[in-house]
């Protein structure tokens, strides 16, 4: 009856397991140090400001895309409402970091982030206990509506939503364990730092747990879960219930890196961003969530600052991975490299970047297209000049058009009609690996 | 006290037609195909954009046809080259493909028609008063909504019980392989039922448009209710829609129109102001009249997961 157990069986491209590292084996941890040494020095080498506060997003990105994998890539729970415990953390984080403000009470900054965790482990249990007796379609509309009511329940508590406004808060007369001044924002991505790498492990390690084999086991087949010994209800519940506790750590560490906290934060777009980064990256893996987390807050920050159309380049993407890469960006890139290492890609490496090609090229003509289309119809005069792909060229026209459609043309048709035919014919009807479609 | 439920009542009613024309396509979707449609409420507003620009061309009275007509055909191009590919993905896939699709419908609609809402009117022909109930107007508008949404009904009720076609759809979904084997084209079959029940958003948004504002984040805030409509009816039971569109409509209309609060019925009670449980208790129902819908959808599905018409779960 699972909904998720049907993806499973019927996309058997789709590695999904618990990738295990085994334990007491140096040799295959040496990416996560590297990840960690890489994730130490960031700062220095982007150091604007504007930079540092990305970086610090996308660790909170991360943890709470992560915890957002443990409902929909471990247990198969499709969640529309995971918003809802990131932000209620990040409120009771607030509050209690404007208690410490006003009264100077004698929390460390550095433990704020568990104040957020343990406000969404309580709410995670209040609404987990409701919404985990049922999976699939119903736990979606389930959370979906969880969401929507505390979402629009701000209206009604606006003492504690802090109304249109928000809450504000003030994270530098605060006492510190270690004796940090926490007013640049390089010492609170270090704190992030230092969160995300024990959020990290903590989940990691919670996926090695008999708990988080059954998660598995229970996405794939709850009445064989249940025939074994164990109430796939409970298990749904406890992870939830997990999953709620680190994304109240994300919402924690939100309210110390941004020190203003809104409605926003319980909205359905928060939701619908983590599903859409998890997803993007690849629920099937530990790291896709992560590698999406870093992709979409990167993404998200650069795109809207060179294009009007970044929601369009977004929903698009995300359509283009759900329809052609169901294993998400991250996933294409660890086939490809299996590819690679079982010599799949001899003899065909020429065909493969020839059919790489010709996708870069589609997209281009796409882009091409999309700006084009926003500037006649966003800006004041359409007729106005504007710098398209380095040429300097006039929406107006019927040339830039022309040009930039037959690029998408091009691309699309090289690509559908002899790129990917041979490719299927060097390699033989029955691949596997190879092209994402 | 009377004339305040009349009112709430008549406009109770009104708004609930309203949101049976959006999610009846949405529940013959679900019922028939299995897809919740996330991006329902999009095509409910591309069916308000198509008749603003086509009826500045035709007039009101063809792009109510025409309209609808198109928004199908846009739901017949998305499920051939988009759903139809994801179908064998799996429901989840699905449910995610219609995610994306309500962003993209949506960001798209913003840059054709602008992030402003746009001037749709009523026709001149329907612009009068046609009664007059306790020195309220209610014009003609209004009554065509009401009737519209009862021809849709009636229709779509027929179609599905009455005639063949309406069999051939209900047998596709319990027993592909058989009516396949019976010699009908079962995909054909489904993507006629996702045009149809898109059309029908299409119809809700030609009418809701006008009634409303039409503004591209009018997906976004119809988007919620229609689902909690369907959920609450009962997946798959137009009849269930109806009945929950009507219940949801005069409740919130009730909620807004009739202000009480706890305190103002028990009004012998003293209770403080200065703590959390006065915030509930001083509350008014005017707040309380966005989050009524989501709770009645969380306890419906609860305590009744298959909604008041439904005939199995979701």
């Amino acid at each position: 009856m699972s909904i998720v157990q049907d993806q499973r069986t019927s996309d058997k491209n789709t590695t999904i397991t618990n990738t295990a590292v085994k334990p007491g084996r140096l040799k295959s941890l040496w990416p996560w140090l590297a990840l960690f040494g890489i994730a130490l020095v960031l700062p220095f080498i982007f150091d604007s400001g504007h930079s540092v506060n990305m970086l610090n997003h996308m660790g909170i990105a991360i943890i709470f895309a992560l915890s957002y994998n443990m409902l929909l890539g471990n247990t198969g729970l499709l969640s529309f409402g995971h918003s809802v415990y990131y932000g209620l953390g990040g409120f009771v984080a607030m509050h209690v970091l404007r208690v410490i403000n006003d009264s100077g009470l004698g929390i460390p900054i550095e433990l704020l982030p568990l104040v957020g965790a343990f406000a969404g482990l309580g709410f995670g249990i209040l609404f987990g206990s409701v919404s985990t007796r049922r999976a699939g379609v119903v736990f979606a509309m389930i959370t979906l509506g969880v969401g929507a009511l505390v979402h629009s329940s701000s209206l009604m508590f606006s003492d504690f939503f802090g109304g249109e406004a928000g809450l504000f808060g003030n994270r530098v007369d605060v006492s510190s364990l270690f004796g940090v001044d926490y007013g640049p924002s390089e010492h609170v991505y270090y704190l992030i730092v230092a969160w995300v790498l024990i959020s990290v492990i903590a989940i990691y390690l919670l996926r090695k747990t008999p708990l988080g084999w059954m998660a598995n086991a229970v996405r794939d087949n709850p009445e064989r879960a249940q025939f074994v010994g164990y109430n796939p209800q409970m298990v749904r519940f406890l992870q939830f219930a997990l999953a709620a506790f680190f994304a109240g750590l994300a919402g924690g560490l939100f309210v110390i890196a941004d020190e203003i906290i809104s409605a926003e934060a319980v909205s359905a777009q928060v939701s619908g961003q983590v599903l859409l980064a998890s997803y993007l990256g690849g629920i099937g893996y530990f790291l896709g969530p992560v590698f999406g987390a870093i992709l979409v807050t990167f993404l998200a920050s650069f795109l809207s600052s060179v294009t009007d159309a970044w929601v369009l380049y977004f929903g698009l993407m995300f359509i283009g991975v759900v329809m052609f890469a169901p294993q998400g960006l991250f996933g294409v890139l660890h086939q490809q490299s299996l590819a690679i290492r079982d010599g799949q890609w001899r003899g065909t490496t020429l065909i493969r970047l020839y059919m790489l090609l010709t996708m870069v090229v589609s997209v281009f003509g796409l882009v091409c297209v999309v700006e084009l289309a926003y500037h006649y119809f966003r800006s004041w005069d359409p007729s106005s000049p504007f710098d398209l792909m380095g040429f300097t060229v006039n929406a107006t026209n019927a040339l830039p058009w022309v040009v930039s459609f037959a690029i998408l043309i091009a691309g699309i048709a090289l690509l559908t009609a002899h790129a990917r035919p041979m490719l299927a014919r060097r390699t033989g009807a029955d691949s596997k690996g190879g092209t994402s479609s | 006290m009377l004339e305040t439920i009349v009112f709430s009542l008549i406009n109770g009613l009104l708004y609930g037609m309203l949101l049976f024309m959006m999610s009846s396509g949405l529940t013959l979707i679900f019922g028939m195909m299995g897809v919740l449609n996330f991006a329902h409420a999009s095509f409910y507003m591309l069916g308000a954009y198509f008749a603003y620009t086509l009826g500045s061309v035709t007039g009101f009275w063809i792009a109510l046809f025409l309209a609808p007509v198109l928004v199908g055909i846009v739901g017949a191009v998305v499920e051939r080259y988009g759903l139809r590919r994801v179908h064998q993905f799996g429901h989840v896939p699905e449910l995610l493909f219609t995610f994306g699709l309500a962003y993209v419908v949506d960001e798209l609609t913003s840059l054709f028609w602008g992030t402003v809402p746009v001037p749709y009117k009523m026709p001149d022909s329907l612009n009068f008063t046609l009664f007059n109930l306790y020195n309220f107007d209610y014009s003609a508008f209004k009554i065509f909504i009401l009737a519209v949404s009862v021809v849709m009904f009636v229709c779509l009720y027929i179609l599905l019980k009455k005639t063949r076609a309406g069999l051939i759809i209900q047998a596709s979904l319990s027993r592909p392989d058989m009516v396949s084997a019976l010699g009908h084209n079962v995909p054909r079959v489904f993507m006629m039922v996702f045009a149809i029940g898109c059309a029908l958003a299409g119809l809700g948004g030609v009418v809701g448009g006008i009634h409303f504002v039409t503004e591209p984040g009018m997906a976004v805030t119809m988007g919620p209710i229609v689902f909690v409509v369907v959920v609450l009816g009962g997946l798959g039971s137009v009849p269930g829609a109806l009945i929950a569109s009507i219940l949801i409509g005069v409740l919130q209309t009730l909620a807004l129109s009739v202000d009480i609060s706890l305190a103002s019925i028990f009004s012998g009670i003293d209770v403080s102001r200065d703590n959390f449980f006065s915030t509930i208790w001083y509350m008014e129902s005017i707040r309380l009249a966005p989050v009524l819908p989501f709770l009645l959808l969380v306890l419906t599905l609860i305590v009744r997961p298959r909604g008041l018409m439904g005939k199995r779960e979701a």
